[in-house]
């Protein structure tokens, strides 16, 4: 294993975001206090509880996991689609680096830099919202599986785009919506049968379920269905990775 | 890991082995387009080897398929006994390369992207290597600059530097002095020479066929795709190069006189001046017999100068040939 090129890799994507830091961590965090505010504060006070627990707080997973997705997401794929977009790429497909280490190079990094950003997102929650954590472990768990499976997702979706609008185009036109219809502001047992049963095709509802349930012990899926679901579309990225690399698909001519 | 050498048999690299072996490579895209076709050469350790060719003659993809960055359709390369695509890490640990095109970590300093470098080639960090290699490029004040604010000079140097970082044992320089300063070109030219010195075998495209004269010990010509041929350069300047001597009169000629037919002459445009032609390495040259010649019928002689062809002319020569 060439641990020192996952280093090098890993640092200097970690190095782009500290530089980048007002872009990468101040403005989510912004973003995100104004939802707890509007949702959580301001309409949240005027609703009433979902299976008791307070609107304000029963969103709180859901906007971390809202948050943890897309920065997961936009970090791999910006991370690699950059090299790719200045030509530098070069140096890393001519180096002695299999796929796994590029893989924990560019996807350690931004797992880190997405978690980093939901924990300051969750202490942010704190001075608006009242919650607590059940079950501990599991919410790491859930987090760490979620921050790796789609920054995998970024990472496809970095070497897919071969434009800025295309790299833009899924976290904006797919991502988002899935994750506000993935129950990230209700529960699924709000919603008429159907729309239930359609909202199940959506993986971001898994997570903010299984999420949810390591808040607060309930969950609308049951969280090892949720877990499954999630290590599945982990492998299915895994596997999309291994593909692109062995192919060389818009990585080598 | 095990070397595979030309023999196919898995064993250790043997000493006597070439750098660089390129066995038939054939490089055809999906379009129908052949970019290489069946190409073979051997490059011998610590050899600089300069491949000419014209624009789109299939240079930089040959170095894309040895350094890993491309496929060959058909055939195998082995870079110090390795195959590059059987055993991919182990090669492109000897291998180093100066890509054609300037790409550069825009917003990270100097040293941050030589760090890089090196620790993506699995090499421990090695500060005075880092600094020797820059110093060898005059980099060194510029180590703390981000790459955004060096000139296109500097930034080739910065490509430079980060091939070097991990101590190739093969280094490809694609076209690494185009766009650049003479004062560049001459420190690489430098620099290439004492990489050289160390062991470091080196393969150079360039369109600067002054550069290939200066520093190659052999040279290729690649057009189309095919390999046109592989020669040292100084038996590749005797080969195909002509000598010229022109004599330059004192009175302009209407005709080549008779007496001087048999040295088959050409006068030059304004008839002041004879051009002969002739073998520079033949023993007899007929220098001698043809300046007696012009002597005993009077021809007033003002001067003379004899030239040999450059290589750019050879060059120029086969490739409108092909």
């Amino acid at each position: 294993m060439n641990m020192r090129a996952v280093k090098a890799i890993y640092f200097f994507e970690m190095h782009r975001a500290w530089r980048t830091r007002l872009q990468s961590i101040v403005s989510p965090v912004i973003s995100t206090s104004l939802y707890f505010i509007v949702f959580g504060a301001a309409v949240g006070s005027r609703m009433k509880g979902i299976h008791g627990i307070s609107y304000a707080a029963f969103i709180v997973p859901g906007l971390v996991m809202l948050s943890l997705l897309t920065q997961s997401i936009t970090n791999a794929a910006f991370g690699i689609y950059f090299p790719k977009f200045v030509g530098t790429i070069y140096e890393v497909m001519s180096a002695p680096v299999t796929v796994m280490e590029i893989l924990m190079g560019y996807v350690g990094a931004a797992s880190s830099k997405a978690i980093i950003l939901g924990v300051i997102i969750l202490l942010t929650a704190k001075l608006f919202v009242d919650y607590h954590i059940m079950h501990p472990a599991w919410m790491v768990a859930f987090l760490l599986l979620t921050a790796v499976t789609f920054s995998m997702l970024g990472f496809i979706i970095g070497i897919w785009a071969d434009s800025f609008e295309k790299l833009n185009m899924v976290p904006l036109l797919i991502v988002t919506p899935l994750t506000f219809l993935g129950g990230s502001f209700y529960s699924i047992d709000m919603l008429p049968p159907f729309w239930r049963h359609v909202t199940l095709l959506d993986p971001v509802a898994y997570l903010v379920s299984g999420f949810r349930w390591a808040f607060y012990g309930m969950s609308d899926i049951d969280v090892t269905v949720s877990l499954g679901m999630t290590l599945v579309f982990m492998l299915l990225c895994l596997g999309t990775i291994q593909w692109m690399f062995h192919t060389g698909y818009r990585l080598r001519r | 890991m095990t070397a595979d050498l030309h023999s196919g048999m898995n064993t250790g690299p043997e000493t006597n082995m070439p750098a660089l072996s390129i066995k038939g490579i054939s490089k055809t895209y999906p379009s129908g387009f052949t970019a290489l076709s069946d190409v073979t050469l051997d490059i011998a350790p610590g050899e600089i080897f300069a491949l000419l060719g014209p624009n789109g003659a299939g240079k930089t993809t040959l170095i894309s398929i040895v350094c890993g960055l491309a496929r060959a359709s058909v055939g195998r390369v082995l870079a110090d006994g390795f195959d590059v695509v059987k055993y991919p890490l182990e090669a492109r640990r000897r291998i180093g390369l100066v890509p054609q095109e300037l790409a550069t970590e825009t917003f990270e300093t100097v040293m941050a992207t030589m760090r890089f470098s090196r620790g993506l080639f699995g090499r421990s960090p090695n500060p005075d290597l880092l600094e020797r290699i820059l110093r060898d490029l005059t980099l060194w004040d510029k180590r703390d600059n981000k790459i955004l604010t060096l000139s296109g000079g500097m930034k080739r140097r910065v490509m430079i530097a980060k091939a070097l970082t991990h101590e190739p044992k093969i280094l490809f320089l694609d076209e690494p002095t185009a766009g650049v300063d003479v004062e560049l070109r001459r420190d690489m030219w430098r620099m290439v020479r004492r990489l050289r010195e160390t062991g470091v075998t080196i393969v150079l495209t360039t369109h600067y066929i002054e550069e290939a004269e200066e520093m190659a010990d052999r040279i290729g010509i690649i057009n189309r795709g095919k390999l046109m041929l592989v020669e040292g350069k100084t038996a590749l300047m005797q080969k195909l190069g002509t000598s010229e001597m022109r004599i330059v009169l004192r009175q302009a000629l209407a005709a080549i006189p008779a007496e001087l037919l048999s040295w088959e002459l050409s006068l030059g445009p304004d008839g002041r001046e004879l051009i002969y032609a002739y073998d520079a390495q033949a023993e007899e040259t007929g220098i001698g017999g043809l300046l007696r010649q012009i002597d005993r019928i009077g021809l007033p002689v003002q001067n003379l100068h004899t030239r040999h062809s450059t290589l750019e002319e050879i060059f120029v020569n086969l490739v409108n040939a092909a």
